[in-house]
């Protein structure tokens, strides 16, 4: 498993260097970035719904609070974004730590319908605060600051070229993490409580906690991808914390293939990307979307990269 | 060891274990046997912390654990191998052993693995193969060597023969006879009473949530209501 982990990431990396050679035009870097995010936040949510098997549909919440830390500590507080991404992360930890404590007593639906309303309750309080946040019409996020330390040391690269690499390596180091904890002892608890909860409680695992675990680490995913996207996009609404946006890597998890990372990933470029593509059914895009998951479904239940890798093992 | 005293437990309001006393000494194999729906399971369950207990006590060593939650208990020396193995079917096998020395951090856990292999060499076999994929036997190979993971000072096991062949099922009781070998006491739910009583020093006889007959092993074996009810000659 050790090479497989090596693997997995070289595979991640040689892919993140490699794209760029392909791009026709300044603006792929910044769909790349976009990308990136939405796979950290799916990563976060690999180790969630993937190995402990806790469903969460309102992690876009901690998205929002990672987001809007960017940019309302820099703006009211005064830090420099980078440690408004360190508030964001601890504000959402000890929030998941927070409310996970009582709702992952709950299972399937009912932890489904849980973090849904947490989710709400997130895009609720930032449409509504408007004195601090601007209410639904958003707010202007802070520059991080970086690029112009670069350009300070002779090196100038456009904003979507350097969103492009940061989130990159802010994607291997969060899939490095990840991959590192399948193999660890609390990783290889977490799978077994997904099995079965009882028989993991019989050999000394305390469930409940190792359940809140998991959702605390899978909110720092969220806040640090909704962080990433403030700072690049220099703007935010609500809207990053909403429903859709929960759903959105919910369904990218489940469309790659939620037990893997690397799987995990891919349904986060495919759904990135699709929108894009798609832009030529117009209206109908929605639909398109919709037909492509329910086929994945069908015909791939357990997402694109695990039922192609079963099928190519089959074929020898 | 284990001492049991005026157990109840309950599915909501409906109690299916009457005040329940039994005891298992150190270095026993104890037995129980009972039809299916007797309440073995449960009982089994209630010692495992998997089963809420309405009244009386469990002590494990002398203390209390009663009310203690079940994922302390492997630490204290009592593990359990489950009813229908419960083996973790998306991990491999070796990942399944080392889970069961989850306690554990230090290096004795490879060496114990090496003995676990030692006792089911078909386990070295299949180390990276998914625990799902195995068969019966060896899932239930798996699970009790699961258990010893946790170097239990007791180890409880539920219906170990359920639903294997009786080459298997010998297999398995031979491994429970070696593990009285090596100084662990051994709590042993079956339906096959003919199997467990021959292997084990003592034995209770479990009939609708009570308690209707306890002794020695040989002598419950030519008891003529046993051997009516229970062994079928």
């Amino acid at each position: 498993m050790l090479t497989s982990k090596w693997v997995q990431l070289a595979v991640l990396a040689v892919l993140i260097a490699a794209l760029p050679l392909l791009f026709p035009s300044g603006y792929y870097y910044r769909i790349g970035a976009l990308i990136f995010v939405n796979a950290l936040a799916v990563t976060g949510l690999v180790i969630l719904v993937g190995w402990a098997g806790q469903i969460s549909l309102g992690h876009a919440g901690f998205a929002g609070i990672g987001a809007y830390a960017c940019a309302l500590a820099p703006e009211h507080l005064g830090l420099h974004p980078v440690v408004a991404i360190v508030l964001g992360m601890v504000i959402s930890a000890g929030l998941a730590a927070l409310i996970g404590k009582p709702i992952l007593r709950l299972k399937g639906y009912y932890l489904g319908v849980a973090t849904l309303g947490f989710g709400i309750l997130v895009t609720m309080v930032l449409t509504n605060e408007r004195i601090w946040t601007g209410g639904p019409d958003g707010m202007s996020v802070a520059k991080l600051g970086l690029r112009e330390l670069l350009r300070d040391m002779g090196v100038r690269v456009s904003g979507g070229v350097f969103w492009y690499w940061a989130c990159g390596i802010v994607l291997l180091i969060g899939a490095w993490l990840a991959l590192n904890l399948y193999n660890s002892a609390t990783g290889r608890a977490l799978r077994a409580l997904h099995g079965s909860e009882v028989a993991a409680s019989t050999i000394g695992i305390d469930v409940p906690r190792l359940k809140l675990q998991a959702f605390v680490i899978s909110a720092v995913y969220a806040s640090v991808a909704g962080s990433l996207l403030a700072l690049q996009n220099g703007f935010i609404t609500p809207d990053v914390a909403g429903f859709m946006h929960s759903i959105e890597i919910v369904t990218m998890a489940v469309l790659g293939g939620v037990g893997s990372v690397v799987g995990a990933i891919l349904g986060a470029v495919i759904l990135t990307l699709l929108p894009q593509v798609l832009t030529v059914f117009a209206e109908y895009e929605q639909l398109v979307l919709g037909a492509v998951m329910i086929l994945v479904m069908i015909f791939l239940p357990r997402g694109l990269l695990p039922s192609i890798a079963a099928r190519l093992k089959r074929k020898p | 060891m284990l001492q049991v005293s005026g157990l109840r437990s309950a599915y909501g309001r409906i109690e299916v274990l009457h005040d329940i006393d039994l005891t298992v000494g150190a270095g026993e194999i104890v037995t129980l046997v009972g039809a299916n729906g007797a309440g073995k399971t449960t009982l089994l369950k209630c010692l495992s912390g998997t089963q809420p207990v309405t009244g009386g006590t469990v002590q494990f060593e002398g203390a209390d654990i009663t009310g203690l939650a079940a994922h302390k208990r492997p630490g204290l020396g009592l593990a359990q191998s489950p009813e229908g193995r419960q083996i973790f079917t998306s991990l491999s096998v070796a990942e399944n052993l080392r889970l069961g020395a989850y306690n554990f951090k230090d290096a004795r856990v490879a060496s114990d693995i090496d003995e676990a292999y030692a006792m089911f060499p078909i386990l070295k076999e299949k180390r990276n193969l998914p625990a799902g994929g195995l068969s019966g036997g060896q899932q239930q190979m798996l699970a009790m060597a699961r258990a010893l993971m946790a170097r239990p000072k007791c180890l409880l096991l539920d219906e170990p023969s359920m639903g294997l062949a009786p080459i298997i099922v010998q297999q398995i009781f031979d491994v429970i006879v070696s593990l009285k070998a090596r100084g662990v006491t051994v709590f042993l739910v079956e339906q096959n009473a003919y199997g467990a009583l021959r292997i084990a020093d003592r034995g209770y006889v479990m009939e609708t949530g009570r308690i209707t007959i306890e002794g020695r092993a040989a002598e419950l074996l030519a008891d003529p209501r046993i051997r009516e009810a229970y062994l079928g000659v």
